[in-house]
């Protein structure tokens, strides 16, 4: 066979995540990862891994904690931290709560996922991180689709969407005050598709959530509710029993499944190159809300 | 294999760009239910009728609500043959920086012309950034053919007069596709309504065309990015330069040349993300490579091959979009560069021109470069930039600008060569021998009458060949008659004598890998001739180039009133009046006026030039 120098779609793809994890390891100070345990953030610590072998990741992960975590995930977390050897820096909401530096929507079992936000701020703040890893993906949601791959924050973790620095070609200028950090998106060119090709090729453990597994769920507002501690059935919903996988992981609180019989991640990839809805239309409680409810968040600072 | 492709997309307002990638979407099924649901129910709250396309591509909040694309928004969709990444810049000339950004890794661009308006000034425009980003393919998607009739000659009409303007650019691959965006013709399957066009729908031209050979795959180029030295038990000696292939290729074995020490080594191993263990690292791969000898190696330094180096200076000429819209280009700040892995602080020496981007005039008097504005600057960096041009390498070719008070990065740029105007200072470490060095020498001989156009020729010559990296240096007969041929006349044995020397200046200039660039009348034959044989003996590539000018035409010139002198008898031995000259007999090209103006004829040197190296 002769030698084409050609990469495929996923070894293109990964080349540049490891460039991109490579330029702020050795430009940026105190570097971070956001780890959650969720499928993006799994396959950026993987290729995070790639990018410095045979040395250790230079950097921790920190995961925002929201306190309506499924167990499952948390368990999920700490044995990956452990396996890569890694520091875990937990920036908790709860005692964020607690201090009374942000109020709760909705008593205990409310959304908390607006919340984060503060803690996330929090976390970057007293660890003095120059650069937060995030897992967004630009095919996620229209907002995303403008966001850089180096990602400006002034001081109050803002995004000002209308003045984003120019990014060309693979030269990402990272450069910020004290105080001002960047995010860092490895994975922005990725779809749902390709981190999927890439969880089957790789092998890359995820936790059993993305998975077809029979549970008991109720249905609300057009999504299925997995029903939990978090969640029980209100007023005339009547739970059911169903044969679900997460497409992604959020608060056990509003993140949805979908009925799947796909066990494998081979069965999954088939599934989601058929899908008609998109990962979060399909899952997430929380971006229904307005047609500009990304773009407002992300403008206070969430990812 | 499948293989990832980058489009940008350029259109004025209302030429139906948003729709045709909303088609190419939609019809490509790559739009969700959930999305689709999203349009419709905005399209209705708007009064449209169906899913207006364009919404899906219209990403913030303020663009909806004035009703254009005012950043680059990423799409991605995929077919089984190929996935494609769509960089939607918009149009106006307000977001030329945006349309730089978007074209800056763009593989082809699809540029939006509406057929009832035909080529506008902006629609050149897009064709010129397109070129100057070097995007090797350019695809002219003629739109709105439903509202022109489908009409072959309507299309036609376009064609002909973009391809005039295209023939100024340097565009590599020009394809013309008639669509309707909003019926969908010609977009992902082929029109019924126009079975005049034979050639491919849009989609298909995308899923087909062949980019593998536009990467440079022949100067090997690492700049190191990061280096990883584990120092633990299992690999304690461990130390490898990890970086991205910016172009060639690297295999284990292969003797390297780390720059800016000039020291030179041996490739170890090269290993893949996770240390897989390759043959080889091509050109775009993230890579780490395990060098055999403990170098003094950080990142920023630069490996290639001892043959094959890129450029080294400080002075370097670029061309340079300004992107920040409250700072404008100053001489007199310091900025921050970012090329490859390195940075450094540069100062612009001097904005020789801003280019007029509608019109490509040059405006010469400018003395500074606005936001969208783009211009050609000559830079001086505080370290040595090791670079090639960018029409030769994007990646080693290519820096941004960071103003150092704000951090933000203020303008993109594009390297077109070391600077003519300050001496080159071209770095070489050791003993090199002729195929070391990165340039290949040898001697232009431009003969003809005084007056023939030999100078001009030659100045125009040595700007291209300087401008694109690779050094020349003039030798004139005129003025070399000032100096080391100040004692000599112009008797036969005299004119000898002087072609012996120039000849022997020009195989020192050329043994160093400078392009001689001899503009000489040299008469004599038999002194042209002792000329080649020199050059041959030494392996050095001679070009006899002769300006066949008619002697009344460069007598009618007389630049330099010689002519009416030696006519007036004041001047003994001239050629062409009282001398001979004996016309070479089998010159390498024969340049006539009649061939074109200055620009053509030195065009036609190059080619000429290319063909021998
Ligand atoms: N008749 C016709 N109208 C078109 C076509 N393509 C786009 N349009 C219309 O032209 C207008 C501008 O299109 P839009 O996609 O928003 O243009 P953009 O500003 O280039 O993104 C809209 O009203 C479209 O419906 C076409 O092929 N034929």
């Amino acid at each position: 066979m002769t030698q084409t120098y050609v990469l495929t779609d996923l070894d293109k793809l990964e080349a540049e995540a490891v460039h991109i994890f490579r330029e702020v390891a050795a430009t940026i100070e105190r570097p971070a990862l956001l780890f959650s345990g969720g499928k993006d953030s799994v396959v950026m610590l993987h290729l995070a891994a790639k990018a410095f072998w045979p040395a250790p990741v230079p950097f921790p992960v920190m995961h925002i904690d929201t306190g309506q975590n499924f167990d499952e995930v948390i368990e999920f977390r700490d044995r990956t931290v452990e396996r890569f050897g890694l520091r875990l820096i937990v920036a908790s909401v709860q005692d964020d709560i607690d201090a009374g530096r942000v109020a709760e929507i909705g008593g205990p079992l409310g959304p908390r996922n607006k919340l984060q936000t503060v803690s996330l701020l929090r976390g970057i703040k007293e660890n003095q991180f120059g650069a937060v890893f995030g897992g967004a993906r630009r095919d996620e949601e229209k907002a995303r689709a403008k966001e850089r791959v180096f990602s400006f924050r002034d001081e109050f973790g803002q995004w000002d969407p209308k003045n984003q620095r120019p990014e060309l070609w693979s030269l990402y200028n990272g450069r910020h005050r004290k105080g001002e950090n960047i995010r860092v998106f490895p994975i922005s060119n990725w779809t749902e598709l390709d981190v999927w090709n890439y969880i089957l090729r790789e092998e890359i453990d995820l936790p059993d959530l993305y998975y077809a597994h029979d549970r008991t769920v109720v249905e609300r507002d057009g999504m299925l509710l997995a029903v939990n501690r978090f969640i029980q059935p209100q007023g005339d919903e009547e739970p059911l029993e169903a044969t679900v996988r997460f497409r992604t992981i959020g608060d056990a609180t509003c993140t949805g499944c979908v009925e799947s019989n796909a066990t494998t991640p081979e069965a999954v990839v088939a599934e989601v190159a058929g899908a008609r809805i998109t990962e979060r239309g399909a899952t997430r409680a929380d971006d229904a809300i307005s047609e500009a409810g990304m773009e407002d968040r992300k403008k206070e600072g969430y990812f | 294999m499948s293989q990832l492709l980058r489009i940008a997309t350029a259109g004025s307002v209302d030429d139906g760009k948003s729709t045709l990638i909303g088609r190419l979407l939609f019809d490509g099924k790559a739009i969700f239910e959930d999305q689709l649901g999203a349009i419709e129910s905005a399209s209705a709250a708007r009064g449209h009728e169906g899913p207006d396309l364009a919404l899906f591509t219209d990403g913030l909040r303020a663009e909806r609500e004035q009703g254009i694309t005012i950043d680059v928004a990423y799409r991605y969709f995929a077919t089984p043959k190929r996935k494609f990444i769509i960089a939607d810049t918009p149009g106006h000339i307000q977001y030329t920086r945006n349309m730089v950004t978007g074209a800056s890794t763009a593989d082809v661009a699809l540029i939006l012309i509406d057929a009832r308006n035909g080529v506008l000034e902006q629609s050149r425009r897009h064709a010129f950034l397109a070129t100057l980003l070097g995007i090797p393919h350019l695809v002219l998607c003629v739109n709105k053919m439903d509202l022109v009739g489908y009409s072959q000659e309507r299309f036609n009409e376009i064609r002909t007069e973009f391809e005039a303007f295209a023939s100024k650019l340097e565009v590599p691959d020009l394809t013309f596709i008639p669509v309707s965006a909003l019926t969908g013709d010609n977009v992902v399957t082929p029109s019924a309504a126009m079975p005049w066009y034979e050639g491919p729908a849009l989609l298909g031209h995308l899923e087909e065309l062949h980019v593998a050979s536009d990467r440079n795959l022949i100067d090997a180029r690492m700049p190191v990015q990061y280096v990883i030295r584990p120092q633990q038990a299992d690999f304690h000696d461990f130390r490898g330069y990890a970086g991205t292939v910016a172009g060639g290729v690297f295999r284990p074995g292969d003797e390297v040349v780390v720059l800016p020490s000039g020291f030179s080594t041996m490739v170890a191993n090269v290993w893949g993300p996770g240390g897989t263990k390759l043959d080889e690292a091509f050109m775009g791969q993230a890579v780490t490579i395990e060098l055999a000898d403990n170098l003094d190696i950080s990142r920023g330094d630069m490996l290639c091959r001892p043959n094959n180096r890129p450029t080294s200076t400080q002075d370097v000429d670029a061309m340079i979009s300004w992107m920040d819209s409250d700072l404008t280009l100053s001489t007199d700040t310091t900025y921050t560069m970012l090329h490859t892995t390195r940075d450094t602080r540069v100062s612009v020496k001097e904005l020789e021109y801003r280019l007029d981007i509608n019109t490509l005039h040059r405006v010469e008097d400018a003395d500074s470069l606005a936001l969208n504005e783009i211009g050609r600057v000559r830079l001086r960096t505080q370290k040595p930039l090791h670079f090639d041009p960018y029409r030769r390498n994007r990646d080693t070719g290519s820096f941004i600008l960071i103003d150092e008070a704000t951090n933000n990065t203020v303008a993109a740029g594009m390297i077109l060569g070391a600077s003519q105007h300050e001496p080159n200072i071209v770095w070489h470490s050791g003993a090199v021998t002729r195929e070391h060095r990165r340039t290949t020498g040898m001697t232009l001989w431009l003969t003809g009458l005084s007056g023939s156009g030999k100078s001009s020729v030659a100045v125009e010559v040595e700007r291209r060949l300087v401008a694109s990296g690779q050094p020349a240096y003039i030798l004139d007969g005129d003025n070399l008659r000032h100096g080391l041929n100040a004692d000599l006349g112009f008797s036969p044995e005299d004119r000898a004598e002087n072609v012996r020397r120039v000849t022997e200046v020009a195989r020192l200039i050329a043994d160093a890998g400078v392009i001689a660039i001899v503009s000489l009348v040299s008469p004599y034959r038999a002194d042209r001739d002792a000329a080649r044989a020199a050059h041959e003996a030494d392996g050095l590539p001679f070009l006899e180039i002769f300006m066949d000018t008619p002697l009344e035409v460069a007598e009618a010139r007389d630049t330099k009133g010689l002519y009416a002198k030696a006519r007036a008898g004041e001047i003994l031995d001239f050629t062409g009046i009282n001398a001979p000259y004996e016309a070479p007999l089998r010159p390498d090209l024969l340049l006539r006026p009649s061939d074109g103006d200055v620009g053509t004829l030195a065009g036609l040197v190059i080619e000429c030039i290319e063909q021998r190296i």
